[in-house]
């Protein structure tokens, strides 16, 4: 037990390590970023003096590495800092996004998983014939595909032709079941296509590595049937391969939908940071920055523990 | 008629890459009947695992069951749907597979497993089916029989795993049980405790079985009934013992010849200058080295050795004896923690990056594995012109030159130059790799079980081809193996690792007969013979008590050692004994006590060289 438990400390003492490179690289990165807030945010026509009290203000004539610092603790502290482009709060404006962005993610999380461990299982259980390829054909479509032209063509037809559905997704407080189904729709049918053909090759390479091992061969002998085959030897060791492959797919949920967002017109966190790159909002373009890498890292952490619990050489 | 399993006319296809069909399988016919083991035996290629998996309607992945008869009991296993195969499989045909390690599901409990077929077929409710398993543990004389089916596969070592599959393989009682090579992967003294398990249920149990082996002494000991297979064609078949002393086959003729290593000698004249390798208390391992200077896990412990210039030392020991990592210490590739090399005199540094491209040259390591060793996707010319260019500078055409004469030096035609690695046999893999270690011309080749790999016939054939190099070019050799009759056979001088410690040195003569050191006596005695009834009549290993061991620089044997001296081995550092013949050895007996504790059979065992 104690291997095990200094396994996941030791994996968890790295993530943290790894939070704060990154945290240097956000803070870097954003500092190279052209042109200057101050100046942005008073305009062209600002007079020199003004520009440099606010520089003061804002505590931009500090060095660089005091700067880091002091963002660091109020990080740590849960404030970090005062938006520069409307002066509000930045964990205000982070709260007002992350839960939508998190419903998103959840749902499409809940929708697209299982069903690409399926469809990945089965076309490694009928590897090398003909459902296989259609499977996998199908899925390379899927991939091959962008995101943006599936959602355009999905508000094509279910929206603007069809007019089931809404093409702007704005959920209202509370909905019903009705409303919430019409808001989802189109962005987690969008979004599943896109993952489902990750994950589901990872898992269908996964399994069909493992298929080819002897206790395969073994267990098909003692006359096992070919889902006790797939699901009680195959899977459990091929855990550690698709959870890291589910954990890369779906920490593009965090960042990486901005298309998505843009096209349903969805307020989530990824359209908040391109909005903060553009009014050069360093406080929030940061924060967003370190939220989509902890999701990350989170995510990441989580497939390791899941490889280190399913194998039992690790796990003592 | 009461045959149990009748085969008649089996052949077996398989499909090739281009889409040609190549029969590996021709109109195989035998039967068995009730309570007799039959053995297919052959070579790799020969189609014996096919056959044996044809007999639970099962083909590998490409492959099919093309004709003929299978019958089991009144079965027609051809005739039968997918559903029925899966009741036949485990339920009455069981299979125990030639490596464990690999055939048990890593993730899943020993007792688990083994438990499966039970569920799978609704033989016995769980807990009486738990209570046969540890009956059948208890037959098969493992260890801990009520706790260590509650075990990972990882957590039990091969030789015990080979039982617990025969374990799973019975729990059915199943009417046919199919051994597929099921003691190749292990060391010869493992697998004598293996077999005898395995003779001693299958005796008690009456189990028909099929036993597919290419090893004929270790098919002596446990069939009545052999089948020699070549290329997928039935050679000959007939009883056992018809079979090992008056073969009419030339194959089989061929086969018990290859079983049977004929000493080499090539003793060159010996210049008496100094050795060509010296190595003097040198420890390695793995791992970060500690303060006091020794590596976190420590292989080798202090080993001294000397190669004269022409002569073949042979090293032998168990795996995990540390044979390999001597081979690497020596190359440089594990630079050791303490204890120095000399190359013909000259210091060689222990860490590779101080050694100049000559001291390179001059000491050459031959893999075990030509599969892994040589990349698959260059030419042989290739693979050969690299040493060629790198040690010797040799331009386009001096290389060409070159690489002709070193095939011809291993005995290949020109013409295979041109062809990529992965279209040769196993044999001629072995052959390119030896090449390229001559490439280098050097003074010392490493050979780390040159021949493991290989089937006996090829093995043979690269036994001949070192001794006849050796003769050529006056090369030393340092031959690393498991099989102390391959060593007998090829080397001057031989060394016992035990627990990476040097417990025996001596001439090749020495090893004939006693006395030896404890460890080689069980060795020697653990090779099958090419006889009937030695396994019943080699001596049985008794179970010994665990040791209270006190003190540094014990017997490494200690533990197993079945003459230890209770008070002296396990509190003092045994001596180096020199013997009157020669040998030296690592052992609180005297001579005179070596002779009398030698096993009985011993000289028996001999007989034969």
């Amino acid at each position: 037990m104690n291997t095990i438990v200094t396994l996941l400390l030791r994996r968890l003492g790295i993530s943290l390590v790894t939070l704060l490179l990154v945290s240097a690289v956000v803070f870097l990165i954003t500092n190279l970023l052209p042109g200057d807030p101050a100046q942005e945010m008073l305009g062209q026509a600002a007079t020199p003096e003004v520009v440099e009290a606010l520089r003061e203000k804002l505590g931009l004539n500090q060095p660089a590495h005091i700067r880091y610092l002091n963002w660091l603790g109020s990080l740590l502290s849960g404030s970090p800092g005062v938006s520069l482009a409307n002066n509000m709060p930045v964990a205000e404006l982070v709260a007002d996004r992350l839960p939508r962005s998190l419903m998103l993610a959840g749902t499409t999380t809940v929708v697209a998983v299982p069903f690409a461990l399926f469809v990945g299982i089965v076309a490694a259980m009928y590897h090398g014939r003909r459902a296989d390829s259609i499977i996998s054909t199908a899925v390379m479509f899927v991939v091959a595909v962008p995101e943006f032209l599936v959602a355009t063509v999905a508000v094509l037809i279910f929206a603007v032709e069809l007019g089931w559905l809404s093409a702007v997704s704005y959920a209202p407080q509370d909905p019903t079941l009705g409303q919430f189904l019409a808001t989802y729709a189109l962005p987690v049918l969008t979004l599943s296509l896109v993952l489902v053909g990750q994950m589901a090759r990872m898992t269908r390479a996964a399994l069909i590595e493992q298929l080819q091992q002897p206790y395969i061969e073994m267990a098909v002998l003692k006359g096992a049937s070919p889902a006790r085959v797939v699901l009680r030897h195959a899977l459990p060791n091929a855990v550690g391969p698709i959870a890291n492959a589910v954990a890369l797919s779906l920490s593009y949920l965090m960042g990486g939908v901005v298309i998505i967002e843009v096209i349903f017109n969805y307020p989530g966190i990824a359209s908040l940071m391109v909005d903060s790159v553009t009014n050069r909002d360093f406080p929030l373009l940061q924060a967003c920055a370190m939220l989509f890498c902890t999701g990350y890292l989170i995510l990441v952490l989580m497939a390791d523990t899941a490889a280190i619990l399913s194998n039992p050489k690790l796990r003592k | 008629m009461s045959d149990l399993v009748q085969v008649d006319k089996l052949r077996v296809v398989a499909r090739a890459e281009e889409g040609a069909e190549i029969t590996i399988v021709k109109d195989v016919s035998f039967s068995i009947p009730r309570g007799e083991v039959l053995a297919l035996i052959g070579e790799s290629g020969s189609g014996k695992t096919t056959i044996a998996l044809a007999l639970m309607g099962y083909a590998r992945r490409g492959c099919h069951i093309e004709g003929g008869l299978i019958r089991v009991g009144d079965t027609d296993v051809t005739a039968l749907k997918r559903k029925e195969l899966r009741s036949l499989r485990g339920r009455r045909v069981s299979y125990v597979a030639q490596s464990a390690a690999s055939g048990f599901d890593p993730a899943m409990k020993i007792m688990d497993q083994i438990l499966e077929t039970t569920r799978i077929h609704k033989t016995l409710p769980r807990q009486e089916a738990e209570a046969k398993a540890v009956d059948l543990f208890r037959a098969l004389a493992l260890p801990e029989p009520e706790s260590i089916g509650s075990r990972y596969p990882h957590q039990v070592s091969g030789g015990q795993l080979q039982r617990l599959m025969a374990a799973m393989a019975l729990i059915t009682d199943p009417e046919l049980v199919i051994f597929d090579e099921p003691t190749t992967a292990l060391d010869v003294t493992t697998q004598i405790d293996v077999l005898r398990a395995f003779k001693h249920v299958v005796a008690e149990r009456g189990i028909t079985a099929v036993y597919v082996s290419h090893d004929l002494a270790v098919v002596a000991q446990m069939a009545d009934q052999v089948v020699v297979l070549n290329q997928g064609e039935v050679r000959e078949s007939g009883r056992t013992g018809q079979i090992i002393k008056a073969p009419t086959d030339d194959y089989t003729r061929q086969l018990l010849a290859a079983a049977r290593p004929a000493l080499r000698s090539a003793t060159v004249e010996l210049e008496a200058d100094v050795p060509v390798l010296a190595v003097e208390g040198v420890s390695a391992g793995y791992g970060k080295i500690g303060r006091d200077g020794r590596p976190a896990i420590p292989i080798l412990e202090d080993i001294s050795l000397a190669i004269p210039r022409g002569t073949t030392l042979g090293v032998i020991g168990e795996s995990g004896s540390g044979k390999s990592t001597l081979a690497r210490a020596i190359a440089g590739l594990i630079p050791p923690t303490a204890g120095t090399l000399k190359l013909a005199g000259e210091t060689l540094p222990n860490d590779m990056s101080q050694r100049t491209r000559d001291q390179f040259r001059r000491v050459q390591i031959v893999f075990q594995n030509a599969d892994t060793a040589l990349n698959p996707s260059h030419s042989v010319e290739r693979i050969l012109a690299r040493p060629l260019a790198f040690y010797h500078g040799l331009q386009e055409q001096g290389r060409k030159q070159r690489v002709r004469e070193l095939l011809d030096l291993v005995r290949l035609p020109a013409t295979i130059a041109e062809q990529p690695c992965s279209r040769l046999s196993g044999g001629q893999k072995q052959r390119i790799n030896l090449a390229r270690a001559l490439a280098a011309e050097p003074d010392l080749i490493l050979c780390d079980e040159v021949t493991s790999a290989l089937d006996t016939v090829v093995a043979t054939a690269i036994l001949d081809l070192l001794t006849e190099l050796r003769r050529e070019l006056k090369v030393s050799y340092m031959f690393i193996s498991h099989d102390i009759s391959t060593v007998r056979a090829v080397c001057d001088d031989v060394l016992v690792l035990y627990a990476g410690r040097k417990v025996e040195q001596g001439g090749r003569e020495h090893f004939a007969a006693p006395p030896f050191h404890p460890y080689t006596d069980l060795l020697i005695n653990s090779v099958p013979e090419l006889e009937q009834g030695w396994l019943e009549s080699a001596a049985q290993s008794r179970k010994l008590a665990p040791v209270n061991a006190r003190g540094e620089g014990l017997c490494p044997f200690l533990e197993r050692c079945p003459v230890r001296i209770e008070g002296k081995c396990s509190t003092e550092p045994p001596p180096w004994r020199q013997l009157a013949l020669g040998n030296a050895v690592l052992c609180h007996h005297t001579e005179a006590d070596l002779h009398g504790t030698a096993s009985l059979n011993t000289a028996r065992a001999n007989a034969s060289y």
